[in-house]
């Protein structure tokens, strides 16, 4: 049977489909097979025409209205894998697509595998791979229980590349969200958008982070000064997150944001393993800690043992006289 | 409120985690820890309890051991605990785990369920919507706040670009974030009380559940390794070197 048909789940952020769904459509042209598309949004024509550029000849749409979608998207979409069968269904990690993938792997009765870094395809076979311990070793799993197979994907496992040639629209099809009684009761209430300063952080060529080493939330000014300087974006550890030294957006890491950047510059960070996940594919990674034992060194193209208080601002120095 | 808090012992993170050859499952010694993320769970359903006079009850599937993670989040103050533990559940996936821990929760009863956005040892944060689905409940997840109004309870779910408020009547199934309250420690007080509360320790079948997982390891390797980088002592000059590498990367 091999994967026939292949659906990736797609939540509008900001007018546009998350960038994680670009990802998991262009890794799912690789399957073959028909390429649909489950928009959770408002929805646009830009948006329809997007999709089909990344290879979606279907657009499932749902549209949200005050409710909290999750569990009446999962039943809708529970309800289209019935009629349609597909035989992969792809999410992406992120808030939303978490609490989709979870409900409708329940309500489908069949697993999910999360955290994926590859998905590979080989005939009726579904493999999937993740990292553990830190990144240092690679477990495959594959599904034995009957398609549809349900993956949850890190973020920048893929590249994102639109289709050969122009992409038809894609075909939409209006989806109900149906009524699914108390599961369906929570109400979204208010939406806080952060502002923020300089390049995205998924995108920035260099990330400057910061950790708990800075010691303090007023010393976190260098480190953005130094990221002011590069032009680069401020990451975070999650210790700094949940002291509340910045918002949750700036998180690298397992729970966070998985960032690339050609340059990574960690200050004062341990490189735990869950910091680690999210930046170890960096290209380049400079370390900046007092403790020669520190992980992260493990990982590091230049470590520096020393303070970051003492060589952050002479860094910042040098380059402002430049 | 009747409160459940979804709780999961595990190896100490401290020591470095071992898979087993032949099944490639974590090898569980006796003594496992509770795991330090649902510590926020516990104080959190502490909080609901006793702001509306009510009961924490444990939920946990997995190796028993010596019960000493559950005891921990018992010293903190919770009530009781059910531990559903049962050869047939070793590597069980998340599906099979939300069957279980929802089996236990319904028959315990409940108004607020609460979970960790993510297990340390598992991570797959997939089970608390799971468990959501099987009860047809809503799931709050990923509270950075929680606040109880009478019978609603209203969170701040951290997303990808801020945080939405989001409200619901109970009963519902919550998951906390790492900084979503402060855990309190132990008292002795409390250390000694927790040795007297009821552990209900149950097995799959006595909730009705089958066993039937549906994946599989297939192999474990070794990621490609990072050469290991340049690592120097900062004389005061450090910096010039880091300048050096920015330069060659040519993006200053
Ligand atoms: C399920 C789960 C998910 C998680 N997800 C994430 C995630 O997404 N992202 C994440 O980052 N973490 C995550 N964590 C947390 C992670 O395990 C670590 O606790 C966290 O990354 C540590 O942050 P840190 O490096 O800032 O702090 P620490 O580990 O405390 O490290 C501070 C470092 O600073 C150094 N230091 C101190 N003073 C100085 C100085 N003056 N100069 C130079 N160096 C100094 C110290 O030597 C130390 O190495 C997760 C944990 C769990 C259990
Ligand atoms: N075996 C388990 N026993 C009790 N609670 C669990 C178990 N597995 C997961 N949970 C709960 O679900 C949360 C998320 O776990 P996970 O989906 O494994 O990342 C954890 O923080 C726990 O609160």
């Amino acid at each position: 049977m091999a994967v026939n048909t292949t659906w990736v789940f797609v939540e509008e952020q900001d007018g546009k489909p998350a960038a994680i769904s670009l990802e998991l459509l262009t890794k799912a042209r690789t399957f073959g097979g028909e390429l649909g598309a489950i928009l959770l949004g408002a929805g646009s024509e830009d948006l329809y025409a997007e999709l089909g550029r990344y290879g979606a000849a279907k657009v499932y749409h749902l549209t949200p209205d005050e409710r909290l979608p999750t569990a009446a998207a999962a039943a809708a979409i529970a309800e289209l894998v019935g009629t349609h069968e597909p035989d992969l269904l792809l999410f992406g990690l992120t808030s939303t697509d978490r609490d989709v993938a979870g409900r409708l792997s329940a309500r489908l009765g069949k697993p999910v595998i999360s955290n994926a870094v590859e998905i590979g395809v080989d005939g009726d076979d579904v493999t999937v791979t993740n990292e553990i311990f830190g990144g240092a070793q690679l477990v495959d799993t594959v599904f034995r229980a009957g398609a549809p197979f349900i993956v949850v994907a890190r973020p920048k496992s893929f590249p994102a590349e639109p289709g050969a040639g122009d992409g038809a629209t894609p075909e939409l099809i209006p989806v109900e969200l149906p009524a699914v009684g108390q599961a369906g009761v929570a109400v979204v209430t208010g939406r806080h958008v952060e502002q923020q300063e300089g390049p995205q952080l998924e995108e920035a060529a260099i990330v400057v982070s910061a950790g708990r080493g800075l010691g303090s939330v007023d010393k976190l000014a260098v480190v953005e000064e130094l990221a002011g300087l590069l032009g680069a974006a401020v990451g975070a550890t999650r210790a700094i997150v949940d002291a509340d030294w910045v918002p949750y957006s700036r998180q690298v890491g397992q729970t966070g944001k998985t960032v690339k950047p050609d340059v990574y510059i960690a200050c004062g960070l341990s490189g735990a393993m869950q910091h680690l996940v999210g930046m170890k594919d960096s290209k380049m990674i400079i370390a900046i800690n007092k403790d020669e034992e520190a992980p992260i060194f493990g990982v590091c193209d230049l470590g520096i043992v020393g303070d970051v208080h003492k060589v952050l601002p002479k860094l910042v120095e040098a380059l402002k006289a430049r | 409120m009747r409160v459940i808090v979804c709780v999961k012992q595990i190896p100490d993170p401290a020591s470095p985690y071992e898979l087993d050859p032949d099944t490639h499952f974590l090898q569980r010694p006796a003594d496992q820890v509770l795991d330090d993320t649902d510590r926020y769970g516990v104080e959190m359903g502490l909080m609901i309890a006793e702001q509306t006079e009510g009961s924490v009850t444990l939920v946990s599937m997995g190796p028993a051991g010596n019960l000493q993670g559950i005891r921990q989040a018992l010293a903190m103050g919770a009530d009781k605990a059910v531990v559903v533990d049962d050869p047939s559940l070793r590597g069980a996936d998340t599906l099979t785990t939300a069957r279980v821990l929802s089996g236990a929760i319904s028959r315990e009863g409940f108004d607020v369920v609460i979970a960790g956005t993510e297990s340390t040892d598992g991570y797959s944060g997939v089970v608390p919507q799971q468990i959501a689905e099987f009860l047809e409940v809503p799931a709050l997840t990923f509270a950075k706040k929680v606040e109880l109004d009478g019978a609603t309870i209203r969170i701040e779910r951290q997303t990808e670009y801020g945080y939405d408020i989001v409200e619901t009547p109970t009963p519902v199934v919550i998951t906390v974030t790492a900084g979503v309250v402060e855990p309190r420690y132990p008292t002795f007080k409390g250390i000694m009380a927790a040795k007297s509360k009821p552990i209900d320790q149950v097995t799959a079948s006595e909730l009705g559940v089958t066993v039937d997982t549906g994946q599989q390891i297939i192999s474990i390797r070794p990621a490609p390794e990072r050469t290991a980088g340049e690592i120097i002592e900062d004389d005061g000059d450090a910096h010039l070197r880091i300048i050096q590498l920015l330069e060659q990367a040519k993006v200053i």
